[in-house]
C-alpha cells in the first residue's frame, strides 16, 4: 500500500543549465526540501512555496509550479476537501494549521468604498496642511471640566481627563503575536519600530523577555489564561495590560505551545520549564461572568499601578452585548479580532468556521456602545486581517479607534504567506525558535521594514482623509456616512449602518 | 485600603494589621518584599494576594476566591475555610489553608526554576482540585470538614502535566482526570511531603502525627505531553 494518498501541492524546479551548484537553496530552505549531491535534488512534497529559495538563488534558476494534478471536477468535493479527508484517514488527527483564514468568504471591505469631497466641500491637500493621525488609546471622561491655570485663563481638568490615556503617533499598532510562537528577534523588530513611530506592539501571551524591558512604554502586555510570564515585574513594564479572552481566528480556543518548543529562553520568558508543554486554555478559570472580568480588570489595575486594561474578544454573535459589559466591566479599550485574523497555530476546522467577519463586529460594537452612551468610556482596536491602509480607514469609518497589523507585519519581514508558521521550520526565520534559521532576521532590518510599512499606510491615511475634506483621523471615526456599500444586501447594509452607493 | 497598606511599607512598616476586614478586596495584590506581614482579622475579599512577591499574608478568619491568584512567591495562611479558583496560575510561595476549598483549586499552578509553588488545604475540595496542574505541590488533607460528600470532586487532575497532587485518604478512579497516575505515597514520597505537613500542622497548631497518621494518595501526570499526540499538520 502506499503509505499517502497525497500528492506534492508544488513542483520544484530547477534548470541545472544556469545552477552554480553552490547549494544555498539546501541552507535556506527551512523545510528540508533539499538534498545535495554534486547538486541540488529537491523532495517536491515537502515544498510550501515560500519562496526564500527562489529569492536566495543567485543563478535565478528555481522554479516554484502549482502542481495542477487533474482531479475529475467535482463542485461539491473540491480538492481541497478531498486531500484533507485522505490526511485524516492517515493520521487520526485534528489539522492543524497557521495564518489566516484562506477560504473564498465575501470580504466586507472590499464592498465598501470610501466617499470623496468634490465642490462645494473641498477636499485638504495633506502635503500643504497639517493632518492629524495622533489617537489617545483609553476611557475619556463623561465630561470634560476646567480649573483655573493661575493665570487669570482656564486649563482643561486632568489634562480633559486622558491623562491615563496612550498617545500614539498613527493609529495603527502591531497585534499581539508571543514570543514562542514568533522569533525573538521578530519581537525586537516589533518593539523598536513602535518606539520609532510612537505606537504599541503587544507582547501576545508568552511574557516579554528582558531584552525588550527598555521599550515598555511601547508594549501592551497580555494576560492569558496560562499567566505565562506574567509576573509584577512584567505587569510594570508594560504601558498597558490586556487580557485576552479569544483570538480572531480561533474563536473559544485556547492556546498551545507544544514542548519542543520551549527552549532556554522562551522557558525563562515564560517562566515555565524547559520542554513542558504550555497549555492555555480558552477559559481563565478565574472568569465565569462579566463580574469576575471586572475582578481580574481591577486586580490588573491594582498591581500596576491603575496602568489602562483592555479586553481581546474574537468577533462572534452578539458581540456588541458583550463589549458593552467589557466596557462596563471597566476595561478601557476592547480589542476586536475578526474571522480572517492570523495565528501561529490553529486547528483549520476552528479558524475557518469560526467567529463572524470583523466588519460587521466593529460596526455593531460601535453601535451599541453609542446607543447605550458608553462609547467614550473605552476605545476600540479592530484586527484580524487589516491588509492595506483602506481596511484601515474603513475600519476607523465604521467606529474603530485604532487598527492591529499581525499577518500584515510579517510580512513586512519576509513572510510570504506559506501558511506552514505551526511547525515552526518557517524559512523566513519568523514563527521559529531554530537559531539558524531566527537569526535571519536582523532586528535592525526589520524594525527598519516595519517602521517603513506603517509610515507608507499612514501617509495613504492622511491622503484618504484630505480626500474626505477631514484633518484628523478622530473626525473619521464612527463616520459611516462617509461609506458606501457595493455589492452587499440590504440587511448587511443595516447592520454596517451604511448606506448602499447611489443614496 | 491597599493604597494606605502600600504607602505604610514604603514608609518603613514591617507588619500591618488589619482589624474588622469584611471583604475589602486585593490585600496584598502585587505586593512585593520578603519581610513584609500583614495580619488579616475578619474576612478579606477576592483576589487576596495576587501577583504576591514575597510578604506573608495570616488571615484569622475565613477567605473568599482567589488566594494567590498569579502568585510568585510569598506565603498565605488562612485559618479558616476558602472558596475557589484559589492558586490559579501560581508560580511559587505557599497557600496554606486549614478548613475546606471550593471548586477549581490549584488549577495551572506551575513551577519555574527555583520557584515552586505548595499549597495545603485541610478540609476536603469540589471538583477540579489541581486541573491543568503544571508543576509545584498540592496537598488535601481531609481533616475537619464541614462540606457533605467526597473528600474531592470529580475531575481531580484533568489535564495535568506537572507537578505533584497528595491526598490524604484515598480516591475514586472515576473522580480522577485520565491524564494522571494514581500511586500510594512511599518513602520517598513522604520524605518529600513531611516537612510541608510539619510546617503547616505548626502554622494552624495541628498535630503532625494526627495528620500522617492515615496514607497518602500520590497523584502525577501520565505524560508531560498530554495532547503530543492529537494534531496533524495541514
Ligand atoms: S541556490 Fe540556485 S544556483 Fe545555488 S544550488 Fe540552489 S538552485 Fe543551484
Ligand atoms: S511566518 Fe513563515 S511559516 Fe508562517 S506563513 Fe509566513 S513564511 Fe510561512
Amino acid at each position: 500500500m502506499p503509505t499517502s494518498l497525497i500528492q506534492p501541492e508544488f513542483l520544484v524546479e530547477i534548470d541545472y543549465d544556469k545552477c552554480h551548484k553552490c547549494g544555498r537553496c539546501v541552507q535556506q530552505c527551512g523545510w528540508g526540501v533539499y538534498s545535495f549531491n554534486e547538486r541540488p535534488f529537491p523532495d517536491d512534497s515537502k515544498c510550501r512555496a515560500c519562496h526564500r529559495c527562489v529569492t536566495y538563488c543567485p543563478a535565478h534558476c528555481i522554479k516554484i509550479k502549482k502542481n495542477d494534478l487533474a482531479l475529475r471536477d467535482n463542485a461539491n468535493w473540491s480538492p481541497e476537501l478531498r486531500k484533507n479527508v485522505w490526511r485524516q484517514a492517515e493520521s487520526g488527527g485534528v489539522m492543524l494549521t497557521g495564518m489566516g483564514n484562506d477560504k473564498p468568504y465575501l470580504k466586507i471591505f472590499d464592498h465598501l468604498v470610501l466617499d470623496a469631497c468634490q465642490v462645494t466641500n473641498p477636499s485638504i491637500d495633506p502635503l500643504r496642511e497639517p493632518m492629524e493621525l495622533r489617537t489617545y488609546l483609553g476611557r475619556k471622561p463623561d465630561s470634560v471640566g476646567v480649573e483655573s491655570n493661575g493665570k487669570g485663563g482656564y486649563k482643561l481638568k486632568d489634562g480633559g481627563g486622558v491623562s491615563n490615556n496612550i498617545k500614539l503617533d498613527t493609529p495603527i499598532i502591531f497585534s499581539p503575536m508571543s514570543y514562542g510562537s514568533v522569533s525573538l528577534n521578530v519581537h525586537k523588530s516589533l518593539a523598536m519600530a513602535a518606539e520609532r513611530l510612537g505606537i504599541l506592539m503587544n507582547t501576545g501571551e508568552g511574557g516579554l523577555h528582558a531584552d525588550l524591558y527598555p521599550y515598555g512604554k511601547n508594549v501592551i502586555v497580555q494576560v492569558a489564561s496560562g499567566r505565562f510570564g506574567v509576573s509584577p515585574e512584567y505587569l510594570n513594564r508594560g504601558a498597558a495590560i490586556e487580557i485576552k479572552v479569544g483570538q480572531g481566528a480561533k474563536p473559544g480556543i485556547g492556546g498551545h505551545l507544544p514542548g519542543e518548543k520551549i527552549n532556554k529562553e522562551v522557558s525563562t520568558t515564560r517562566m515555565i520549564p524547559q520542554g513542558s508543554d504550555a497549555i492555555s486554555p480558552a477559559p481563565h478559570h478565574d472568569i465565569y461572568s462579566i463580574e469576575d472580568l471586572r475582578q481580574l480588570i481591577y486586580s490588573l489595575k491594582e498591581a500596576s499601578g491603575y496602568k489602562p486594561v483592555g479586553v481581546k474578544i474574537a468577533a462572534v454573535h452578539n458581540v456588541g452585548a458583550i463589549a458593552s459589559g467589557i466596557v462596563r466591566a471597566g476595561a478601557d479599550y476592547v480589542y476586536l479580532d475578526g474571522f480572517s485574523g492570523g495565528t501561529g497555530a490553529a486547528p483549520a476546522i476552528i479558524r475557518d468556521h469560526v467567529g463572524i467577519p470583523l466588519e460587521i463586529a466593529i460596526a455593531v460594537v460601535d453601535q451599541r456602545l453609542r446607543d447605550e452612551g458608553i462609547r467614550n468610556q473605552a476605545s476600540i482596536i479592530a484586527a484580524g486581517s487589516i491588509r492595506s491602509s483602506a481596511d484601515a480607514a474603513k475600519a476607523i469609518a465604521l467606529g474603530a479607534d485604532v487598527v492591529a497589523i499581525g499577518s500584515a507585519s510579517l510580512m513586512a519581514l519576509g513572510c510570504h504567506l506559506c501558511q506552514g508558521c505551526h511547525t515552526g521550520c518557517c524559512s523566513w526565520g519568523l514563527t521559529t525558535q531554530k537559531p539558524e534559521l531566527t537569526r535571519r532576521v536582523d532586528p535592525e532590518w526589520g524594525a527598519e521594514r516595519l517602521t517603513n510599512l506603517v509610515n507608507a499606510w499612514s501617509h495613504e491615511l492622511q491622503e484618504i482623509l484630505g480626500a474626505l475634506g477631514v484633518n484628523a483621523v478622530e473626525s473619521l471615526r464612527g463616520s459611516r456616512e462617509r461609506l458606501r456599500a457595493v455589492g452587499l444586501d440590504q440587511q448587511t447594509c443595516e447592520i454596517l449602518g451604511v448606506k448602499p452607493a447611489g443614496l | 485600603m491597599n493604597a494606605s497598606i502600600r504607602a505604610a511599607f514604603e514608609d518603613g512598616a514591617k507588619t500591618i494589621v488589619l482589624n474588622y476586614v469584611n471583604g475589602q478586596r486585593y490585600i496584598g495584590t502585587g505586593l512585593h518584599g520578603r519581610d513584609l506581614r500583614i495580619e488579616v482579622h475578619g474576612t478579606p475579599g477576592q483576589d487576596m494576594a495576587m501577583f504576591m512577591d514575597g510578604p506573608t499574608l495570616e488571615v484569622f478568619g475565613n477567605a473568599q476566591d482567589g488566594v494567590g491568584n498569579t502568585m510568585n512567591s510569598g506565603k498565605v495562611i488562612v485559618h479558616g475555610s476558602a472558596g475557589d479558583v484559589l492558586g490559579y496560575g501560581m508560580r511559587g510561595g505557599k497557600v496554606f489553608i486549614k478548613g475546606d476549598v471550593g471548586y477549581r483549586v490549584g488549577i495551572h499552578m506551575k513551577a519555574y526554576e527555583d520557584l515552586r509553588p505548595i499549597m495545603v488545604c485541610g478540609g476536603k475540595a469540589r471538583d477540579f482540585f489541581g486541573e491543568y496542574m503544571a508543576g509545584g505541590l498540592l496537598v488535601l488533607l481531609g481533616l475537619n470538614s464541614r462540606l457533605e460528600g467526597p473528600l474531592v470532586g470529580g475531575y481531580l487532575g484533568t489535564g495535568m502535566h506537572g507537578g505533584t497532587i497528595y491526598i490524604r485518604g484515598e480516591v475514586e478512579p472515576w473522580q480522577c482526570g485520565k491524564e494522571v497516575g494514581v500511586f500510594s505515597a512511599d518513602e520517598t514520597d513522604m520524605a518529600e511531603l513531611t516537612p510541608v505537613l510539619k510546617e503547616y500542622c505548626e502554622d494552624m497548631g495541628l498535630d503532625l502525627d494526627e495528620v500522617l497518621s492515615v496514607p497518602f494518595t500520590k497523584l502525577v501526570p501520565v505524560s508531560h505531553r498530554p495532547y503530543g499526540k492529537l494534531y496533524t499538520y495541514l
